[in-house]
């Protein structure tokens, strides 16, 4: 989660004997990759009506749902959610709401709890 | 010490798989290399090896296992035939990218329709444009002795490229003759433990295989597997000769059978050249000069080494067991090529024989001989032992 940057830092390789072998990437890690811009619909988090029953964290293929570390639902990590909505949908207390991308125009894809 | 059994091609395969001990192996059954994985699994259950045995719902699941199992570092080895190498098609690609160094002991079937369990090559020659090496083995003993080379080949820095250890279904692979066996020290001594430079599970220096490549790259790595094919030429014999030096025994890229000053010579690969060769000395004996050239490495083809084995000879015939339906079948057409690049304007007759497991007589060889020697050589390709 700390570099997130390191692809523009790879070398650009001139010749076929500079490519790394196989296409083997190294040092590469999917942490870079904002699969967050991917996304239509934004799920919005209603910390007053989460109970923190986990159910979403626990089901979302991204490991986009944040914790305070102690078990406490604290927002949605956008930078990698691509909105496939399985959160909204097994929320028990409708505490996440699926919305349009469109209404966050200008607000960024790529932030972190919000 | 070694030892010396009565052991069938598959059998001495599955052996030399025990004294290498993969940490891999992950196989699925089909006839006839089903006996592989099967005496590897006896091996696998009894703690006679230390090695991970996967059984997988398919041979695409079971060389895709291979592939990741390898790219973690691990020596990796499997078997299949046929239908079974073609389902794996999709990954062999793959396999050769990622420069996994898998051994594969391919045991040479047809591939239907009509279906068919027998002999040909079919099956491999389906697979020569997959980045892999390909190994053509005589008989049993050559197929025991190539499986531990073969990890060495593979797994050498310069090629890190997967190898296919060819034998015939059934004439070798289920055919029981003497192999002789060395011990397990010095296969355990021969092979070594593999050293891979990027393997996956090394944590702290994290790698990515797989990872989509566009058209800035990706002919540029395909160039990089035509090198490591390179190198393979480089780097065999002196890997044979160090079999040699443990085994007493040496395996050429190409098996020149007395074709230093013959006028006529038979190519060919696999069992069916123990045929020729009888052919050859019963020719010798009568005068005739006449040459069999067995091709043992096919993927690289070595070409020059094949232009220059067939010196100075009047006429060629080159015996292929596999089709090119509409075009050259393979070995004629490398052959061809060779010849043309050196400068060479040898009259060669195509032929195809075997297919689906149909027997390769003497004298069929004897005929063939006899019109090389008249000349009677035709652009047609010939088919020996068709129904016509």
């Amino acid at each position: 989660m700390k570099n997130r940057g390191n692809s523009a830092e790879m070398a650009r390789p001139k010749r076929w004997q500079d490519v790394p072998m196989g296409g083997i990437a190294f040092g590469a890690s999917a942490e870079a990759v904002e699969t967050g811009q991917w996304r239509s619909m934004r799920p919005v988090w209603n910390g007053e009506k989460c109970i923190s029953c986990l159910l979403c964290w626990n089901q979302c293929p991204d490991r986009s749902v944040l914790t305070d570390g102690n078990g406490k639902v604290t927002g949605i990590d956008t930078f990698y959610c691509k909105g496939c909505g399985i959160c909204a949908h097994l929320c028990p207390k409708q505490a996440i709401e699926m919305r349009p991308e469109s209404e966050f125009t200008g607000s960024g894809t790529g932030e972190r709890g919000k | 010490m070694s030892r010396r059994e009565i052991t069938s091609g598959n059998w001495a395969f599955a052996e030399a798989m025990r004294q290498i001990n993969p940490d891999v192996v992950a196989a699925y059954p089909i006839t006839p290399s089903t006996d592989i994985p099967m005496k590897f699994a006896e091996f696998a259950a009894n703690g006679r090896v230390d090695t991970n045995f996967v059984t997988v719902e398919s041979e695409h699941s079971a060389i895709t296992a291979c592939v990741t199992a390898a790219a973690a570092g691990a020596r990796v080895m499997t078997a299949s035939s046929a239908n079974g190498v073609a389902l794996m098609h999709e990954i062999f690609p793959i396999a050769g990218c990622f420069r996994t160094p898998i051994v594969f002991g391919l045991v040479n079937r047809s591939i239907g329709a009509p279906i068919n369990i027998h002999c040909d090559h079919s099956d491999s020659m389906a697979e020569r444009d997959a980045g892999w090496i390909h190994l053509y083995c005589e008989d049993a003993q050559e197929a025991y002795d190539t499986a531990i080379l073969a990890v060495r080949l593979a797994e050498h820095k310069d090629v890190l490229t997967p190898v296919f250890v060819c034998q015939d279904g059934f004439i070798t692979s289920h055919g029981f003759e003497p192999v002789n066996l060395l011990d397990d020290e010095t296969v355990k001594a021969f092979v070594g433990e593999r050293d891979a430079d990027f393997p996956l599970l090394d944590v702290d220096r994290p790698v990515t295989y797989g990872s989509f490549v566009m058209s800035e790259y990706y002919f540029e790595i395909k160039r990089q597997q035509v090198e490591a094919m390179k190198n393979v030429l480089r780097v065999y014999d002196g890997i044979a000769k160090e079999y040699e030096a443990v085994s007493g025994r040496f395996y050429p890229k190409l098996d020149r059978y007395r074709t230093e000053d013959a006028d006529i010579v038979v190519v060919i690969m696999s069992s069916a050249s123990g045929v020729v060769k009888d052919v050859v000395d019963e020719l010798r004996d009568q005068g005739i000069k006449a040459g069999c050239l067995r091709v043992r490495m096919f993927r690289p083809f070595p070409a020059e080494e094949a232009a220059s084995a067939l010196g100075n000879a009047k006429a060629v015939a080159v015996l292929d067991r596999a089709l090119s339906i509409g075009g050259t079948a393979p070995l004629a057409a490398e052959i061809k090529s060779a010849l043309y690049d050196a400068g060479k304007t040898i009259p060669v007759q195509s032929c195809v024989y075997g297919l689906g497991g149909r027997d390769f007589f003497p004298q069929y060889a004897r005929e063939l001989f006899t019109d090389l020697a008249a000349g009677k050589i035709s652009r047609e390709e010939r088919y020996l032992g068709l129904l016509e």
